[in-house]
């Protein structure tokens, strides 16, 4: 019996709750597999894509169910990155649903689209396996890339195991295409850590997920029926009114991703946060971080709780729209006395890492704020072992201790697995 | 030369405008220089499309000076994203428009979809969209607008920048004659990608340009259309002789007229008693004043080689 009638027990959530009669199959399925699979089974129209290491599989996963009559779409086979969202801003406001994937370089290649898309306000879905930026080139994980996007007005979202790249690629198009938000969503995942890895995922049956994606009904579409205008000259006079409006619109989309989270908990029985911990409820030190490093960081703290420490960690899901109330209420006026930011990117010359400096600004007028420390860590593929986090915790004590920053002067960036 | 000693095609192509289309699809209201080439060019190829056309148009002259928002000068759909990108916007909107026809989403319907941008767009930095839309065989129809510099930004050099001529980042000076390279060939380059139709056209010959611009969409698959366009403020040239200097490049062999359908070749405008020579072009433009005659001598020659070549196509393919 391939079916769990049961329902789908989820990942490790505080309320455990499961779904009661859901239709799906437990696989063991490498997670680019299941991402292309979520696409197809949001029934993407057109898919406009360029490989790169290691966004590659999700792609030819996908051109594979093209060729085979499995998925009705469109697949562009671009020339690079810089087309290949050039075609899915084109595919989008002829009102197709469109897919993508990229990684680091192409991403960074394909940047100025990007900006575009979210300004154009195009629903495109990107699947983003993170990968270190050039140079040197390196083909492996860290968050350099999404960094480097963080003001495009992009929706962005990250998954730390396959189950949670599977299920918010298929939650990405409900949230994007509402009326309210028409704003694209880039979902993350590690580049090979979690790319490349076979999980046990719960994959929906098809008839399942089938109307909790509703169909894409654009505001506006380019067609001959209705002309429009778009992408006019914006003039001194009201290019800070658009760019407000863009800003008003990704800010209220808030509301929307907290409905469908919900609409999915509700349906399905996982329930995702834009904020999420683990053991912080009487924790003194939490460790922050986005992505795959969130389940090892668990680990470490389990075993740190083993020892009478009072740790714990928090995984900040939502990095755009910026969760603040969120993160007020997570970290503000309980016994966390230091949230220690694991950047998994360095800000050259700057604050250490972009989180770091995001979590100190969203947490500045807090009269019961914790102390906001930061190391880096896992850069370009670099394993971060259990007695890292180990060292990080270490790090925080001595920070909470002498009330100092963990690097020293001149060099604030305090790299944690740094080979001397 | 007079008027009636032009061949036939020549003059009937100048003078019988009236048979065009009355609709106007690019319309009144944009702030295009007096005599620009390129929006005179534009009006006929909207004439040509219709009104189920999409356009893509790059960043560029066309694209500031029909589009300062809330204004617009299109009365058919169109779009703007960038300046590298219209033959891969284009690209999407055609796969996209094909797979909500077959999936039943949007009502079946022939649209024509029409990228344009300019030659600093095409031949240099959307050079590689262009090649990626060509290869790929989308259904689409790309117009570059050749005003044979970065007008928009102030008359920089581009590589449609042709020999010798002034521009702000290829100026004339003491040591230097201006452009020292040879203009790029970008219909030759589309032509290399063995699509179902390139032409080369003038917005001074209007019927030779509509009737190109049709034939671009009833052929099936991509389409190349290089436009020759006067830029009288680039160029240094009166704006109301804008018709005569795309005329006068034309009768010269400077930009020969020409279509290439599924490889055959075929000069549409010819000029059997053979061409004027290049000086009676070059003269009348502030961009070529300081030429002198070894120059002008240089490109006499290339342009007396290109078009023999030219001929020899048409003469090798249409056999």
């Amino acid at each position: 019996m391939w079916y769990l009638l049961q329902g789908v027990p989820g990942p490790v959530h505080q309320d455990g709750r499961r779904g009661g009669g859901i239709m799906a199959r437990r696989e063991g399925i490498e997670v680019s597999i299941a991402i292309a699979e979520a696409a197809r089974q949001a029934n993407v129209d057109v898919v406009s894509a360029y490989p790169i290491t290691p966004q590659t599989h999700i792609v030819e996963h996908l051109a594979q169910l093209v060729a085979d009559g499995n998925l009705d779409a469109d697949y562009i086979t671009v020339e690079s990155e810089h087309t290949a969202m050039s075609a899915c801003v084109g595919a989008s406001v002829a009102g197709a649903r469109v897919f993508t994937s990229t990684s680091a370089q192409g991403l960074a290649l394909m940047n100025e689209i990007v900006y575009l898309a979210s300004s154009l306000r195009t629903p495109v879905v990107m699947a983003l396996a993170n990968r270190a930026l050039s140079g040197p080139i390196s083909i492996w994980n860290d968050h350099s890339d999404v960094m480097n996007e963080r003001d495009t007005g992009w929706i962005s979202i990250f998954a730390n195991n396959g189950q949670e790249a599977y299920d918010l690629t298929l939650m990405a198009f409900p949230i994007g295409e509402d009326r309210r938000v028409m704003h694209p969503v880039m979902i993350n995942f590690d580049g090979f850590i979690l790319t490349h890895v076979i999980e046990p995922i719960y994959i929906f049956d098809d008839d399942e997920i089938a109307d909790f994606i509703p169909p894409f009904e654009p505001i506006y579409r380019v067609h001959p029926d209705y002309p429009v205008t778009m992408g006019p000259v914006g003039v001194p006079d009201i290019y800070t009114e658009a760019k407000k409006q863009q800003d008003v619109a990704i800010r209220e989309s808030r509301a929307v991703i907290e409905r469908v989270f919900e609409e999915f908990a509700q349906r399905y029985g996982r329930r995702y946060r834009a904020v999420e911990t683990y053991r912080a409820d009487d924790a003194e030190i939490v460790l922050l971080a986005q992505g795959s490093v969130i389940e090892a960081a668990e680990v470490a703290v389990d075993y740190l709780r083993d020892q009478g420490k009072k740790v714990g960690a928090v995984e900040l899901r939502l990095w755009r729209p910026f969760p603040f109330d969120d993160m007020k209420e997570v970290l503000c006026g309980n016994t966390i006395k230091q949230v220690l930011v694991l950047d998994r990117c360095i800000s050259f010359g700057g604050p250490p890492g972009p989180v770091l400096s995001e979590v100190r600004s969203a947490l500045y007028h807090e009269p019961l704020r914790p102390m906001v420390v930061g190391v880096v860590a896992g850069l370009g593929g670099r394993d971060v072992p259990l007695e890292d986090y180990v060292e990080m915790f270490q790090i925080g004590e001595d920070c909470l201790r002498t009330g100092k920053e963990p690097g020293e002067e001149p060099e604030l960036v305090k790299i944690v697995g740094l080979r001397e | 030369m007079s008027v009636l000693q032009r061949p036939k095609e020549a003059y009937l192509n100048v003078f019988a405008y009236r048979m065009a289309p009355k609709e106007e699809f690019f319309t009144r209201g944009h702030r295009a220089c007096q005599g620009c080439g390129p929006a005179l060019g534009l009006r006929h190829i909207m004439k040509a499309a219709g009104r189920d056309t999409i356009v893509v148009n790059a960043t560029g002259c066309m694209e500031i000076i029909s589009s300062p928002y809330p204004f617009t000068s299109w009365a058919v759909p169109w779009i703007h994203v960038a300046f590298e990108n219209a033959a891969a916007v284009a690209s999407g909107i055609d796969a996209a428009i094909k797979a909500l026809q077959r999936k039943g989403k949007i009502p079946p319907k022939k649209i024509n979809i029409l990228a344009i941008a300019g030659d600093g767009g095409t031949a240099d930095i959307g050079l590689q969209a262009l090649s990626g839309m060509l290869a790929r065989g989308h259904s689409v129809t790309y117009i570059c607008y050749d005003n044979e510099a970065y007008m928009n930004t102030g008359v920089q050099g581009s590589s449609a920048t042709p020999f010798g001529a002034s521009t702000t980042t290829t100026p004339a000076g003491k040591v230097s004659f201006g452009a020292g390279y040879w203009k790029k060939n970008v219909a030759a380059i589309a032509a290399a990608h063995d699509v179902p139709y390139v032409a080369t056209a003038c917005p001074s010959y209007p019927l030779d340009l509509i009737r190109k611009v049709r034939r671009s969409f009833e052929l099936e698959g991509p389409a190349y259309i290089h436009l020759f366009s006067v830029c009288p403020t680039g160029w240094g040239t009166p704006p109301e002789l804008t018709v005569r200097m795309g005329r006068l490049a034309v009768e010269t062999g400077m930009f020969p007229l020409y279509e290439v359908e599924y490889g055959r070749y075929k000069l549409t405008i010819d000029f059997p008693q053979g061409l004027r020579p290049v000086e009676d072009y070059l003269r009348q433009q502030r961009r070529f004043r300081h030429l002198t005659p070894d120059v002008i001598e240089q490109i006499q020659s290339r342009v007396t080689a290109e078009y023999e070549r030219l001929k020899k196509m048409e003469k090798v393919t249409q056999e």
